[in-house]
């Protein structure tokens, strides 16, 4: 028997449910992160999970985004999409040691080039701590962000969640 | 009743079906061809054998895991992150309107190594509880060899990332992992990654779609990168998962493929709550005071997101953190 994995994108997903017994369903916090890109301007990072200060961001990849930076590792999962990342080694930290999240850097980076890598869907990327880091999407896509909850997450949990 | 000096477990010869007895306690666990029988001083319970071993080799590999973890409706355990207890009847209603549950705490070092013990001795050479049932031949029957690599499997825990240099690196073909044939369809291919001369440790990605459709156990989370203490465990799941997880934090579920069904239950009652149906794409949260167990018709791929936070427990249990992850 040839088995089908069903994986989602932008353009095609089923959402699940919650059936209620005994229980509010906010407390299941139940999104949807393709729905959610479906519905977001590109590169906003909104959070579709939260666990005290961690959170998971869904973000619309679409054409180029600014330059970010971060005082600690994150990581991004290609969800749907051809996603480039490059990467500044830069001279100078622009997040602030100890600040959490990713924070925008105004204009060109500036330091040494590090690299860059292509996803696909499925693919994971480190952003390692103390880089400038850049997405370009060639076509519209989805990234999964791990970070921190900063000053550029949105929370928008009443628009995205059942209840 | 023989105790080996140099672990602490309690453990005697081959009994008629050529499986150790063990005590632990007032504990009492012994095997025969269909069942493993448990005792305490209350009560008496006996779980089918696959079930069983499926759930200790959980047990085991996650050191306990985080809060409890429910063999079924009476046996379980509880970390304590340092120590453990070991209960019949705590988490079910009747037992404990009846006054016939039990409870005893034991040094982590201790219940470990009995568990690693028990789970060595009475899992024969052509079963493996990491594996789904559909690839793994039956438990029943007297003893027949043994199946120690299955059992003691290392858990990925990447430092960083899996495929950053020095750390966990990616599975194929070479390193004993083949596609499993339920992602037989699940594209291979890597990602493009260019680093610049000095910056190779630091550049680096990987297909996680690949990597886990790789993988050979199921219902086993274990760490492909970390922020602080955010930990991505993602795993596969196939059938049902083999023990009800009781939550002392909260916990996220994100469906990367496929479907898996949740039923949730009160924590302290098994009182049922909610059915969670999860697809591709889906992000769901498992609340601080409910236990859940997961249902997989077709394998599927479940990103589980943990706060590994040592403090999370005490200021959950005393009330200083939220049950829920966020009011809205």
């Amino acid at each position: 028997m040839a088995y089908k994995t069903v994986f989602g994108s932008l353009d095609n997903f089923t959402k699940g449910r919650i059936d209620i017994i005994n229980d509010d369903p906010k407390h299941y916090v139940f999104s949807n992160l393709f729905e959610v890109a479906k519905k977001s301007k590109p590169w906003e990072k909104v959070a579709v999970g939260i666990n005290q200060e961690y959170v998971l961001e869904a973000i619309r990849a679409e054409g180029q985004s600014g330059w970010y930076s971060c005082d600690h590792d994150e990581t991004v999962i290609c969800m749907d999409g051809d996603i480039e990342i490059n990467f500044v080694k830069l001279d100078n930290p622009v997040a602030a040691p100890g600040k959490s999240g990713s924070v925008s850097i105004n204009g060109e980076p500036v330091g040494k080039k590090m690299g860059r890598v292509v996803l696909q869907q499925g693919h994971q990327a480190l952003l390692p701590k103390g880089s400038a880091y850049c997405f370009t999407a060639k076509k519209t896509g989805v990234l999964l962000q791990q970070t921190i909850l900063g000053d550029l997450t949105k929370q928008r949990w009443s628009q995205i969640c059942l209840s | 009743m023989s105790t080996a000096q140099d672990s602490g477990v309690q453990t005697s010869g081959p009994n008629n079906f050529g499986y150790n007895d063990y005590v632990l306690g007032s504990f009492k666990f012994n095997r025969d061809e269909f069942f493993a029988h448990v005792s305490w001083p209350t009560g008496s319970h006996s779980i089918s054998i696959d079930n069983f071993l499926r759930a200790l080799q959980r047990d085991c590999a996650w050191d306990f895991f985080y809060g409890t973890v429910n063999f079924d409706h009476v046996v379980g355990t509880i970390n304590h992150y340092g120590t453990v207890d070991l209960f019949a009847g705590r988490f079910n209603e009747a037992y404990r309107k009846a006054e016939l549950d039990h409870s005893e705490n034991f040094q982590t070092p201790k219940i470990r190594a009995t568990f690693h013990s028990m789970l060595d001795n009475w899992t024969n050479s052509t079963f493996d509880p990491f594996a789904s049932p559909a690839e793994t031949q039956a438990p029943w029957g007297v003893k027949s060899g043994s199946n120690t690599d299955a059992v003691t499997r290392r858990r990925v825990a990447a430092a960083r990332m899996v495929g950053v240099k020095g750390d966990e690196q990616i599975r194929t073909d070479a390193t004993g992992h083949p596609i499993n044939r339920m992602f037989a369809d699940v594209p291979q291919g890597e990602p493009q990654v260019f680093a610049e001369p000095g910056f190779e440790g630091e550049i680096a990605a990987f297909n996680l779609f690949a990597y886990l459709s790789r993988s050979n156990v199921t219902w086993n989370p274990s760490v492909v990168s970390v922020c602080k203490e955010s930990l991505y465990c993602p795993t596969t799941e196939e059938y049902i998962l083999p023990i009800v997880h009781g939550n002392d934090r909260v916990e996220w579920f994100i469906q990367l493929s496929d479907e898996i069904v949740w039923d949730v239950a009160d924590r302290e009652t098994g009182a049922p709550r909610a059915k969670v149906t999860m697809r591709a794409g889906d992000c769901a949260a498992m609340p601080a005071d409910i236990r859940h167990q997961g249902f997989s018709s077709k394998r599927s791929m479940l990103l589980v997101w943990e706060n590994n936070s040592a403090d999370l427990p005490g200021l959950i249990a005393s009330g200083k953190a939220p049950q829920y992850p966020v009011s809205f």
